[in-house]
């Protein structure tokens, strides 16, 4: 007992709360104790019959928004439920790229937000997101490019966010391993570089989330599958799931590429179709990639992961899919074109390669926001970018929920915005999510 | 992944381009109800399981298809040619 305050361990903990704060004291006190004093990060509670709020999906969207439904708005009598394990979904399968270059309103102003909230993100849950601010640095190959890259600094700037514009010079300068020959397949005639951009650790961001809205009252059930709702005349009331019914007066919906299923189940259609996204992690080298390379046009995203691996993607599979791998014809362009801007990567192995599941909107940009259907509301369509709107997205859709109207910074996040004609269309293709 | 075209025999899928859900019923020309349009340009269904799909032979006979794909195992379970050429959806039957 003495020993154990000692070394601050709360008594909480031993009745399986967790309750324990962690700092670098902590860490060295459970050093000298061989490090067997943590005790679990967060508890595994048997589902109540009733929530205040129930959340499907324990991906990063479940798990911020159950946190900042508890933390901002008090509503703590909350249950996530996760059909498999957190993180299994696109949380942990994604290349972790976090950052804010986007150039319409609606998009620009949200993924700000988030962006702020990720620089504040590993204090804040009391958990190392390992957030690291290492740049992301957008390559321009042609002269229609070069004035799209201008563009997009300015559109930036006009919304107090620090961009630079790259020459080709100051590129080859960053980078000396990009193919720099005018004659090359994909000729580099400059950059646009935000700098506060960056990546962050996608296990962490399931752990940490999940960790802080377990210590704010919120129960984190795994193992728990959605398969219908319960309903009350045309209002949903409740979910049933394999580990029996579970009511609350307010359901929402965070499933990523799933969330057609659901959203047939309550009855009705979304703007939406569920799409196959691969990545790749080479072995590990030595540091040679020290910000998030990307290329606009190409669609094709590069970095190095703290262990030292080249963690790769592309663009979609092409079909809708819900399997969670990939067709090899992918695999052959993605690694051409990374061959391609990065010669040396030709010498490299493949370490892994997997896929996962996105939920691909007509114009791109997300939906969080009231459904149709009384009681039931949603956070979909996160397409290539979730990750980066991990805490924006469970911010607003938790004031969504808690306030049952918009958050300002999402307000344009509609289903119905395709109908009123007002889609937030970044790269102005239409409504074919394979163009995106 | 292979698609068995009508024209051209069993091909590998990246000489295709896709055409999404196949049972969207475009409205007719003069027909000025908004929210029939929306759903037709916008809303797809997106079933884990049987989808009905348009996919167009861009690298052989160049002809639309409709393919009848699990979307869980990929597995094709019947192709046949897009029929009714001004109308999405017309000569299937909705699933
Ligand atoms: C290969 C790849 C690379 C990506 N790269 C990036 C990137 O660099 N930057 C970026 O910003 N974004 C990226 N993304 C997108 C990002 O990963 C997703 O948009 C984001 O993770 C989705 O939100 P989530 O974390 O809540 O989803 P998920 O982690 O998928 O969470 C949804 C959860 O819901 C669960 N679920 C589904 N149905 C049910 C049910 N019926 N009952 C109970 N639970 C259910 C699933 O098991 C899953 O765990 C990438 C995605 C992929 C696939
Ligand atoms: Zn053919």
């Amino acid at each position: 007992m003495v020993c154990s305050l000692q070394l601050g361990l709360e008594a909480g903990q031993r009745d399986g709360r967790t309750m324990t704060k962690y700092s670098g004291f902590k860490v060295f006190a459970q050093a000298l104790r061989n490090n067997r004093g943590w005790g679990r990060a967060w508890r595994d509670p048997d589902p109540q019959p009733a929530y205040d709020v129930i959340i499907i999906g324990g991906g990063g969207h479940g798990l911020a928004t159950a946190y900042y439904l508890a933390k901002e708005h008090g509503i703590k009598r909350v249950a996530v439920l996760e059909k498999g394990w957190l993180g299994g979904g696109n949380l942990g399968r994604n290349t972790t790229i976090v950052r804010s270059n986007y150039m319409e309103n609606g998009n620009t102003q949200f993924y700000e937000h988030s962006l702020k909230l990720w620089e504040n993100l590993s204090q804040d849950l009391n958990y190392n997101v390992m957030f690291s601010q290492r740049g992301y640095l957008g390559l321009l190959h042609s002269y229609g490019q070069l004035d799209a890259g201008r563009q997009r600094v300015h559109a930036m700037k006009l919304n107090g966010i620090e961009a630079s514009f790259l020459t080709r010079e100051q590129v080859q300068e960053k980078a000396p391993y990009l193919d720099m020959s005018m004659n090359a397949r994909y000729p580099i005639l400059g950059g646009v570089l935000q700098q506060r951009a960056g990546t962050a650790r996608h296990d962490a961001v399931a752990w940490g989330f999940a960790r802080a809205a377990d210590r704010q009252g919120v129960d984190i059930i795994q193992q728990c599958e959605v398969l219908g709702f319960i309903w009350k005349g045309l209002k949903i009331v409740g979910v049933e799931t394999t580990r029996g019914d579970i009511r609350a007066p307010k359901v929402t919906s965070a499933v990523a590429g799933n969330s057609g299923v659901l959203a047939e189940k309550a009855g009705f259609q979304l703007p939406i179709e569920s799409h196959l996204l691969q990545a790749f992690v080479t072995e590990p080298i030595k540091p040679l990639v020290n910000c998030v390379i990307a290329s606009f046009g190409m669609l094709y995203y590069i970095s190095q992961s703290d262990k030292g691996g080249l963690v790769l993607g592309g663009s979609l599979d092409g079909y809708n899919s819900y399997a969670q791998r990939g067709n090899l014809p992918k695999v052959e362009h993605i690694l051409s074109i990374g061959k391609a801007l990065m010669p040396c990567l030709s010498r490299l192995r493949i370490l892994r390669h997997w896929g996962g599941i996105m939920d691909m909107t007509m114009d791109g940009s997300p939906i969080i926001c009231k459904t149709p259907v009384d009681g039931f509301y949603m956070s979909a369509g996160w397409c290539y970018g979730g990750f980066k709107a991990t805490p924006g997205a469970g911010w607003c859709l938790a004031h969504t929920i808690a306030k049952d109207e918009p958050h300002p910074l999402s307000a344009g996040y509609t289903i119905d915005r395709f109908r009123r004609g007002a889609t937030i269309n970044e790269s102005g293709t239409g409504p074919v999510p394979g163009h995106h | 992944m292979r698609i068995e075209c009508p024209c051209c025999g069993l091909r590998d899928h990246r000489e295709f381009d896709y055409g999404g859900d196949a049972l969207r019923q475009r409205p007719a020309h003069n027909d000025t109800d908004i929210d029939r349009w929306s759903d037709y340009v916008f809303m797809r269904r997106n079933p884990s399981g049987l989808h009905r799909e348009f996919w167009q032979h861009i690298y052989g006979c160049r002809q639309w298809i409709v393919v009848s794909r699990d979307t869980v195992s990929h597995q094709i379970l019947s192709v046949c040619l897009a029929s009714g050429a001004h109308g999405a959806g017309q000569g299937l039957e909705r699933a």
